[in-house]
């Protein structure tokens, strides 16, 4: 065995340029499973980490325009009201904590610096049913909500661009032209599983967006988390006969808003990362496939030009298994090689790629180590068909041939 | 004396389409141990093949080969190679050494395939080269060798593994005439000093005449199996150049 890895090692050195390009293709093809598996597998990993931030039992309830209305988006906005939210919190016996919800994109001011943002309104309960937690300072209370407080809460990337390293809690911010204290920083929190910056944000009591930013009556979404995350179909239930009922839908009538549960919006995001994922290391697969026939073609023409070696190793004794491992070992030697280096050349582009595409890749040993098998695998699979047309040459015929 | 190789009316046909062609019709030949033979004939007379079933490269058709009392005849592949790589050495007309590769690496090729080089292979190799007048060429490749030089170290090949018989392919058919002579010599005194049989495939009658006994064939037939007019003169006394 030792002399057939010598005698293999020695016909891969033979042809160095040859051999190095063969390896290349084995190289891409592992560097490329490499890739996207730490990609898929980092992907997987951040969305599950997120999936638990996000709370297994929170509710979204949106409002969404009913069929005969001529403006979608103003009809459809004015269909939920914070009313509607208390009523939810008062009578569904599934769910904990509610709060009115409403979005807007402005312009935050301090001093000479100015940040475009989201302001969201929210009521005191929102931070429980985010689980939210606060940096400095205090969140928005009841008692804000009611006298329409010119208060509001920053994210992590609203104060690095506004304040810089400056410490933002009493300071006072303009937005619309209207001053805003500033009673709260949350702490950051990083992408969400759709990517977006969840840290870009401003929190206001939502009585406050309503009718100082927006002057409007309605809300724009509503938050609930119920009491168990097991709960949450049933309240889900609970909340859709309740809501059906106050907006005097007939039975004929479709619903005119719509509740999502956090974890299954999650899921659906985790499918199609995982979607992608698999269509990516198919495509990573296919190249190191075609490595693979790099490899057989390279070692169809080795046998072929060795055809005399071959039948004088017959003459002087070679079995038919001497013969087929020779080449068995060549090729699953050019195939590991191009497999070490591929790895290398894997992990080195997955850190590259989540450095500068702010993606995250992760890396497991097993993944290596299956990676590598993989391509001894390959070198096995496309060297057996040529190692035993090799093994099975007439020595006497081989001997003769020119 | 005993009968080393023992052949008992072997046919060889082959079988091309439907055209069936008969390259050995009957051949029965003794070879007893110590035996220096040649066997000669024009082309097509099936000494190659003959050839090719001493040297258990290919099983005969019909009919029996005994070796050492073994019947080879029937072997499997893999019972062949085992008989090869144990009991026979080849020399051939092109040499057949592989490029790339020491000189000793060369040698010692058939040994790979049986065992474990030991030290002692070592040293015995150098000794083989020493005799074969190859010292200190150990480490080159057989392209730095002249033609006389490569066809001796496939005759140090051919005899690591203690052959049983050497058998050589028109050994001198790419050599000139002074370098045939100085490996005839070699071969004449491998049989000669150290009693290795050898069997000769030419269709020079001078080379033929290095051996003692010569074996004609016509048409896969022996056509005659005669003394070598020669060998009346010892083996020794054979025309001998220095070695280069």
């Amino acid at each position: 065995m030792t002399a057939l890895f010598k005698i293999a090692l020695r016909a891969i050195m033979r042809n160095k340029l040859r051999s190095s390009l063969t390896i290349l293709g084995i190289v891409i093809g592992v560097g490329a499973v490499i890739v996207m598996v730490s990609i898929g597998q980092g992907a997987k990993a951040f969305v599950e980490k997120q999936l638990e931030s996000l709370g297994t039992n929170v509710l979204i309830i949106i409002p969404i325009s009913t069929t005969h209305a001529a403006a979608r988006g103003t009809t459809g906005t004015i269909t939920l009201t914070a009313e509607d939210v208390f009523a939810i919190g008062k009578e569904c016996g599934t769910v904990s904590h509610v709060s009115p919800g409403i979005r807007t994109t402005t312009q935050v001011v301090y001093g000479n610096m100015n940040w475009t943002t989201g302001v969201s309104g929210a009521g005191p309960d929102y931070q429980i049913i985010r689980n939210w937690q606060l940096e400095n300072g205090r969140f928005l209370t009841q008692q804000d909500v009611n006298i329409m407080a010119k208060v509001c809460v920053l994210g992590r990337t609203v104060v690095n661009n506004l304040f810089g390293t400056l410490d933002p809690v009493d300071k006072w911010v303009r937005v619309k032209n209207i001053p805003f204290k500033v009673i709260g920083v949350l702490s950051a929190k990083g992408q969400s599983p759709t990517g977006q910056d969840q840290d870009d944000m401003v929190l206001m009591p939502y009585t406050t967006v309503q009718r100082k930013i927006l002057g409007v009556t309605h809300i724009g979404y509503a938050l609930a988390s119920t009491i168990t995350a097991e709960s949450r179909f049933e309240a889900i239930e609970q909340i859709t006969s309740l809501l059906r009922q106050r907006h005097r839908l007939r039975p004929n009538e479709e619903n005119d808003f719509t509740v999502i549960s956090q974890v299954e919006f999650a899921s659906t995001v985790m499918e199609t990362s995982r979607t992608m994922t698999i269509l990516l290391g198919s495509i990573a697969l296919v190249s190191l496939f075609v490595g693979g026939i790099g490899i057989m073609n390279i070692m169809l023409v080795s046998t072929t030009e060795r055809t005399k070696e071959i039948g004088l190793r017959m003459a002087v004794g070679a079995r038919e298994n001497d013969i087929l491992f020779q080449f068995l070992i060549e090729s699953t030697v050019l195939s590991s090689i191009g497999g070490i280096v591929g790895i290398i050349f894997g992990i080195f582009t997955s850190k590259l790629v989540s450095y500068y595409g702010g993606w995250p890749s992760l890396l497991s040993s097993p993944s290596i180590a299956v990676a590598f098998l993989f391509s001894n695998m390959v070198g096995i699979f496309f060297g057996y068909y040529p190692a035993r047309k090799a093994s099975r040459l007439n020595p006497i015929e081989a001997l003769r041939y020119e | 004396m005993q009968d080393i190789v023992l052949l008992k009316d072997v046919y060889k046909i082959y079988t091309m389409g439907d055209v069936k062609v008969t390259a050995l019709n009957g051949v029965s030949l003794a070879i007893k141990k110590g035996e220096f033979v040649a066997i000669m004939g024009a082309s097509g007379s099936g000494k190659s093949t003959l050839m090719n079933i001493l040297g258990c490269l290919d099983s005969p058709t019909r009919g029996k080969y005994y070796l050492e009392d073994v019947e080879v005849s029937r072997f499997s592949k893999n019972e062949l190679a085992e008989i090869r790589n144990k009991k026979l050495g080849f020399v051939f007309q092109s040499f057949n050494l592989l490029s790339r590769t020491t000189i000793v690496e060369n040698i010692e090729l058939p040994l790979i395939y049986s065992k474990r080089i030991s030290k002692r292979d070592i040293d015995k190799i150098h000794q083989m080269m020493r005799i074969l007048g190859l010292e200190g060429l150990q480490k080159h490749y057989p392209n730095q060798l002249s033609g006389g030089q490569q066809q001796r170290v496939a005759i140090a090949r051919a005899i690591v593994n203690d052959p049983t018989i050497l058998l050589a392919d028109e050994p001198t058919g790419n050599l000139d005439s002074t370098t045939s002579k100085d490996v005839m010599n070699v071969l004449t005194d491998l049989n000669h000093n150290m009693g290795i049989t050898i069997v000769l495939v030419t269709h020079e009658t001078d080379i033929a005449g290095y051996a003692r006994r010569v074996v004609v064939l016509k048409d896969g037939k022996v056509l005659s199996d005669t003394p070598s007019p020669s060998s009346a003169t010892p083996v020794v006394q054979a025309p001998r150049e220095t070695a280069s």
